[in-house]
């Protein structure tokens, strides 16, 4: 083999070489999330370690639709996650812990099962003493039926029921607001000497009475962003995923226990009076946190703060009671 | 215009003539194929930031297209990076001119495979893919990859580049409209060749191979499978083969006789107004339809594909043609005057290339610096926003292209139709009909 030859090989091969490996390389050593539909995998990877008190970067990018990104509990504004760019985000974890990050935007019927986690290792300098959540110290059955046996024949209004508010036979403590229904409220009315009417006034004025516009305002933004893709807009269980989700539920229930387990696949509707006014702060708080269990309805427990899902329940009566604005 | 012969200029001939220059060029071509499989296989799935995407398909596409065959003809065959390894392993060099026997089994290609219509089959089989093998980044990736491996597959089985003269998908069309093309490699004096002894373009000798395109140079009347690869400039003993600049479309002068190269006028034509009505116009149901490929819709859309190539246009063709009574078979009169379509498809091509190329050039910028959508920034061009270019010329360019194409078909039909001694009436008035269509699915 004569010298030029023998270069053109060199030079070939190097070519070669360089055209796979370099790419290669530099891509290995480009660490990037990928999101892409539940159905076509979620997030890549999905776990995610970091520590405490060092700033973590992550790199995103979508391989198919507009996701958003988001870390449950933590103060931070969601971040778009778009198809073919790469989004940059520093995050600085507090405390140790499983930290849940979350799709954001409604990218598709399983939009909600799109999360990962975050492991955040190391000490921290305040450990936090941890309660049980409300429905737990109640000792409540999430599950059981809640319907309210008697519903109001008009839209309740707080501003009427506010100027009957005067000797109650209870207080109208958070505690009380918390532990009861609606109904109950209503059923503790019943010997005092108001008509129906008036009673169901009354609960909407202590409902309204445990909470505060802020908190209904952010209660509202909650429900705007992360329920009413379900749950729909004004409340009615027809947001743009209920027809699909309706349909998933029913191809999915058939090799189940049948029709009853199908209603569940329905998004609950809020502005229905029998289910909403028979259940507590308490039990919506349980269902919010925990989740459906084999419906579409996601648990949040990982991802709103206890506060958030107060303003959230707040919020939510809001589709029952006429408040005073 | 006379011919004007580039190789006189001694600075073009010594570089054509050299291996060096070429094989510079061959190493960034491999190198940047190579690179498109893998920015295909391992980049973003998201087509308009993956390298293999954009570079492949919008910025090669419209180079091909609007430049190197109108004005190169073969041009793109001669730096084409697909034959490559097939040849040097067939070889058993990447440079040296040998004095070596022929590796590997260097069959002759079966009479029945040796024409174009295998490369109709291949083009017909990506065009019923294009969507989502234009969209979708590991499809243009796995393509690519194959196209690579079965040209070297043939490589070792068949003598010379039986690849690119029977099966590449993309080398039917540049040959059929390198054509019209104002650039030719051909002999200078035939007498020289009827009397060289040994033919070494042909058959190879101490200073190159024997034409890789299983052509012989003597004989090369037009330019539709001369892959200029420039090696019988290097073998000619007596320096007899130039290359010319010439008028444009001067091989369309003695229309072809030969059924595969008629069909692939048709299935150039046809498929230039299939997309741009199912790729560039308003009908979603069309779309849907080609890029679910595999469902009942998707064989619906290739029947319908299918039909209108091999057809409804030469279906209606043929029909104009029927009262042009001479004495040539009707199958004869078919194949030459269907010659008068290859500059019309050229410039259907063009038109159509220049929406999405224009549309979708800012892309590549993108690309350049984040080939493979990682967010990397080679060359602080990657976040160069999504821009469509010159628009308000891109209706004008398009019209003038048709139009010009129209007139440039109707010129052609007349000189077909006198070789064959019909009238060029029926050709002229069905150009004008599907230049028509075309018009009004673009515009």
């Amino acid at each position: 083999m004569n010298r030029s030859e023998f270069l053109s090989r060199i030079f070939v091969i190097t070519g070669i070489i360089l055209a796979i490996g370099a790419p290669l390389i530099f891509w290995t050593r480009t660490p990037l999330i990928h999101a892409r539909m539940a159905e076509n995998g979620g997030w890549n990877p999905d776990i995610i370690q970091a520590e405490v008190s060092q700033p973590l970067h992550l790199k995103l990018t979508s391989d198919d639709v507009m996701h958003g990104f988001a870390v449950g509990q933590m103060d931070m504004d969601a971040v778009d996650v778009e198809p073919g760019k790469v989004t940059d985000i520093t995050l600085t974890f507090d405390k140790p812990g499983i930290y849940t990050f979350y799709c954001t935007r409604w990218c598709g019927l399983n939009h909600w099962r799109m999360r990962g986690t975050i492991e955040v290792s190391g000490s921290s300098s305040d450990p936090e003493p941890v309660s049980p959540p409300l429905y737990v110290s109640l000792n409540l059955n999430l599950d059981a039926p809640h319907d309210a046996p008697v519903v109001p024949r008009s839209m309740p209004s707080a501003i009427s029921g506010q100027q009957l508010t005067t000797d109650l036979p209870f207080d109208q403590s958070t505690d009380y607001y918390r532990a009861n229904s609606p109904y109950q409220a209503f059923t503790d009315l019943s010997n005092t000497a108001r008509t129906e009417s008036q009673r169901w006034d009354v609960v909407a004025s202590i409902w309204q009475s445990n909470t505060t516009p802020e908190s209904l305002a952010n209660g509202k933004q909650l429900y705007a962003q992360n329920c009413a893709a379900c749950h729909g807009e004004t409340g009615a269980g027809d947001g743009v995923f209920a027809d699909d989700l309706a349909q998933a539920g029913e191809a999915s229930m058939q090799t189940m226990s049948g029709a009853e387990n199908m209603m569940m696949q329905t998004p609950v509707d809020f502005t229905n009076p029998t289910q909403m006014l028979g259940a507590s702060p308490a039990l919506l708080q349980g269902k919010i946190l925990r989740g459906g269990m084999g419906t579409g309805m996601p648990m949040w427990g990982s991802i709103f703060t206890e506060e958030q899902i107060w303003d959230l329940i707040a919020y939510i009566y809001s589709f029952q009671f006429e408040y005073q604005e | 215009m006379a011919k004007i012969e580039l190789t006189r200029n001694p600075f073009i001939k010594s570089a054509l003539k050299s291996r060096y220059p070429q094989l510079a060029v061959f190493i960034i071509m491999l190198v940047g194929y190579i690179f498109a499989i893998l920015a295909g296989l391992i980049g973003t799935p998201v087509g308009s930031h993956n390298f293999s995407i954009v570079f492949v398909w919008i910025a090669w596409w419209a180079i091909l297209i609007l430049v190197a065959v109108p004005f190169f003809g073969r041009g793109w065959c001669a730096v084409c990076p697909i034959p490559l390894p097939g040849e040097w392993l067939q070889r058993g060099a990447v440079l040296s001119p040998p004095d070596k026997r022929p590796k590997w089994l260097n069959l002759r290609v079966p009479k029945m495979f040796r024409n174009i219509w295998l490369q109709n089959i291949s083009f017909l089989l990506l065009a019923l893919f294009s969507s989502v093998l234009l969209t979708t980044p590991n499809i243009t990736g796995i393509v690519l990859a194959a196209m690579l491996f079965a040209a070297i597959g043939l490589s070792t089985v068949f003598e010379r580049r039986a690849f690119c003269r029977y099966l590449c998908p993309v080398g039917g069309f540049i040959g059929l409209y390198s054509q019209t093309a104002p650039i030719e490699l051909r002999i200078k004096d035939k007498q020289v060749c009827v009397t060289c002894e040994g033919k070494p373009c042909y058959n190879g000798s101490q200073t190159g191979y024997g034409c890789p395109w299983d052509v012989f140079p003597g004989g090369l009347t037009k330019n539709t499978y001369c892959g200029l690869c420039m090696e019988c400039i290097r073998t000619c003993p007596h320096d007899n083969i130039a290359v010319n600049l010439r008028p444009f479309s001067a091989d369309l002068a003695k229309p072809s006789t030969r059924m595969d190269e008629a069909f692939k006028a048709f299935i150039m034509l046809g498929s230039a107004m299939i997309y741009a009505g199912v790729l560039l116009g308003p009908w979603g149901m069309f779309k849907d339809a080609a890029y679910n490929v595999g469902s009942s819709a998707w064989f619906v859309y290739a029947i319908i594909f299918l039909a209108i190539i091999f057809v409804i246009l030469p279906g209606f063709f043929t029909f104009g043609i029927l009262n042009t009574k001479n004495i040539l078979p009707l199958k004869q009169r078919f194949a030459s005057l269907a010659t008068a379509l290859i500059p019309l498809g050229l410039m259907f091509w063009v038109a159509f290339s220049l929406s999405f190329v224009l549309t979708n050039a800012s892309y590549i910028l993108a690309a350049l610096s984040d080939p493979l959508g990682l967010g990397w920034n080679l060359f602080g061009t990657a976040n160069t926003a999504w821009q469509p270019m010159l628009t308000t010329i891109l209706a004008p360019a398009q019209t003038l292209a048709l139009v010009g194409g129209l007139i440039w078909s109707v010129r052609t039909a007349e000189k077909a139709a006198n070789e064959v001694k019909v009238s060029s009436i029926p050709v002229i008035v069905y150009s004008f009909i599907v230049t028509s269509i075309m018009l009004w699915l673009l515009l």
